[in-house]
This record gives C-alpha cells, structure tokens and sequence, in this order.
C-alpha cells in the first residue's frame, strides 16, 4: 500500500511504500526515526505506534524535541 | 488497563490514554510538582518566560488555570527577542497571540534594541557556539527585567528532558557546581540580585508536553531553532533519546536520583551575596558580568572587522 508522510521541514509530505498491515511502528523504523522524539497524527488524531495503516493515510510525524 | 474505550493518544508504561485523560494525567502531574516542591505561594506576581515553543505555551496555558482559581496570583509574560530570522519571528507571533487570547499581559524585549545587535548579526561577528552567546544575554535579561517588572518568581517551560540532559552535561563536563543551581526551584536564598526561578513542568517530559499541546490546540507546529544542531546540548539530547527507546525510563532515573542528592550538592556549594557587575549592577561572580564581558568582545571585534 501506498501512504503520505510529512515530517517536519518536508511538508510537503513524500510518498512511501509499506507492507499491508503496517503499524506506525513500521513506518518510524523504516524512516529510521526514534518514537521518543515524535508525535503523529492522522488528520486531526494522534495515533500511537501499534496503529495499523490503511492505504492512502495520510500520517503527519512531529519532532518533539526542541532547543539549547 | 487502559483508562476507558476512547482513542488513545498517549501510552505510558503500564497503561494507554485518551485525550481526557492523559490531559487529566499531565495536568495533575504538573499541579503536584507545583505543591510537592512549593514552587508557587497563595500569593504571587509570577513572571512567565515566553518563547512561543510548546514548552514555554503549554507552562502559561495551565498556570492560566491555576491562576483563574485563584486571584492573587498575577501573571505577566515575558519574551525575549534573540534575532533569529526565521524561527523566532514567527513563534513570537504564536506568543502574541496566545497572550492576547488568554488574556495575559506580555512584554517584549529584544537583543537589537537592549545590546544594538541581533543574535544573528552577534554570531556573524564573534565566533562562539551559539547557545552559549544565546543563553548568556536571555538569562541576563530575564533577571533584569524580571526585577524591573517586580516579579516575585519567573516560572520557565524546562521539561524533564532538559534537566536530565543538564545533569547529563554537567557531569560530562565535570561541573557540578552548575548542578547545584538546577533542580525545580533555584535561586530561594534572601538574594534580592536574583529573582527565584520555578520549573513547574519539571516532571514531565517532552514527548508529554508535546501531545498535551497537541490535543488542547496549543501548537501544532514543533519547528526548532536553526542553531540548536551546533550544540552540546543537542549531542547528549540525542544519546539519552536513543537511550530511553532502548531502555525506557531512563530520564526520569536520571532527574529522580539527581533529586535525591541535590540537597547535598546545594549545601556543598552554597552561594553566598552574589556579587555585582560594576558597569550594569546586575548578579556577577568577578567584578564583570557575563553578558557586559561578552558585549566587549563584541565590541572588539567589531571595531577591528
Ligand atoms: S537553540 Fe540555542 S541559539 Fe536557538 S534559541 Fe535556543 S539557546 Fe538560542
Ligand atoms: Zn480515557
Ligand atoms: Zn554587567
């Protein structure tokens, strides 16, 4: 399946590639991202890391983290 | 065990929340560090410093609460203006505005107008790690017109994943005596050069403060400053993040085993009088601050460019 992902300065979201049944956890390790420094959403909703993924989703991930 | 049948946004180690009650469970997380380290009295005129990020909005938005039950305590925002293009300006905007909405007063103080000179154009002259020529004039700053404007605290949005990565730092650099000056309250001592400094997000961590911002419509956008990537700071943030996904709970071992020794550390090092700058009147260890040592050098430099 295909999905839409934005994560952060890239807002204009790129498009990935994932099994069917994916979970967010998937996705951040295929982005190579930790989930300690991110929240996602799917339109207006957080969704955790054990979420499944459907086709065409479209997942915003936001760095938490901030500065010095 | 979850907390109920809605959607869940959060998930804590033993257990998954929803918006309710994770907002509940954060809420009451920050109302117990306020009362369990006395952070703030009946009656207050608590400075609130202001960046516009999550930390500093999320602070305000739940002191508003805790303001609104009850009248003595006053609150007054304040937000200093670096001079980052591209990243300051806009989330002082969000600041306005959220201030307006809330009902707060707010003021503004800037590096350009206060030093002639924007962080930008200070970096540009001088060539020091921009954090610590950051840190040095906000927290200059900040006491100053902290005691301009007759605060008798200044509440700040450090969250758990600063302090630990403060420790973290102070160990790394063998400078324990900077760690004496952490913890969620500081700076208590009869010492009318230094207005006390409060932490009431101490406990919770960025992720925490992040999703709370999130679902109550605070801030949506979690952009960082673009120096921030040049710093120490960022090195040791980086490690403990990687730490904490491999071993969960890491941040907060940290914070809790340097709350036990804190008393220790605090009494090893007292500080005495803080002495005073000879040119701004403003706390100093020698006979020049901080902020006016580095001014000169900026000077310097900029005549000889
Ligand atoms: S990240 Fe560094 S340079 Fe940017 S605002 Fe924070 S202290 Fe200043
Ligand atoms: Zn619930
Ligand atoms: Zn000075």
């Amino acid at each position: 399946m295909e999905i839409k992902v934005s994560y952060d300065r890239n807002q204009g979201g790129k498009k990935m590639e994932l099994d069917e049944n994916a979970t967010v956890k998937n996705l951040l390790e295929k982005m190579n991202i930790n989930p300690v420094t991110v929240i996602m959403s799917r339109g207006n909703d957080i969704i955790l890391e054990n979420e499944i993924l459907k086709d065409k989703d479209e997942i915003k991930i936001m760095s938490v983290i901030s500065g010095g | 065990m979850n907390c109920c049948n809605n959607p869940k946004v959060f998930e804590l180690s033993n257990k998954k929340l929803c918006k309710e009650h994770f907002s509940e469970y954060f809420e009451s997380k920050v109302f117990k560090t306020i009362s369990q380290f006395n952070l703030i009295d009946k009656e207050e005129n608590l400075g609130v410093a202001l960046s516009g990020g999550k930390d500093s909005l999320t602070l305000l938005f739940i002191l508003s609460k805790l303001a609104a039950k009850n009248p003595k305590i006053k609150l007054h925002a304040i937000c200093i203006d670096e001079g980052i293009e591209g990243y300051r300006n806009k989330t002082i905007i969000t600041a306005k505005e959220f201030c307006k909405k809330n009902d707060v007063p707010l003021d503004i103080y800037s590096y350009e107008k206060e030093f002639k000179m924007s962080l930008d154009k200070m970096l540009k002259t001088l060539d020091i790690k921009p954090c610590t020529m950051c840190g040095i004039f906000r927290r200059y700053l900040l006491n100053k017109k902290s005691k301009e404007l007759n605060f008798t605290k200044l509440a700040t949005g450090h969250n758990l994943d600063d302090e630990a990565q403060s420790i973290v730092m102070n160990q790394f650099k063998n400078n324990l005596m900077a760690s004496a000056r952490l913890g969620p309250i500081s700076g208590i001592k009869k010492n009318r050069a230094f207005v006390p400094r409060i932490k009431p997000l101490y406990l919770c961590s960025e992720k925490e403060v992040a999703t709370y911002a999130f679902i109550n419509g605070i801030l949506d956008d979690f952009t960082e400053c673009p120096n921030v990537v040049k710093s120490y700071r960022a090195q040791v943030r980086d490690m403990l993040n990687n730490f904490e996904n491999n071993n969960l709970g890491t941040k907060n071992a940290i914070v809790n085993s340097f709350l036990e020794i804190l008393p220790e550390l605090k009494e090893k090092y007292k500080f005495g009088e803080a002495g005073m700058c000879k040119e701004c009147g403003e706390v100093a260890s020698k006979d020049k601050c901080n902020a006016c040592k580095l001014l000169d050098r900026l000077e310097k430099a900029k005549t000889n460019s």
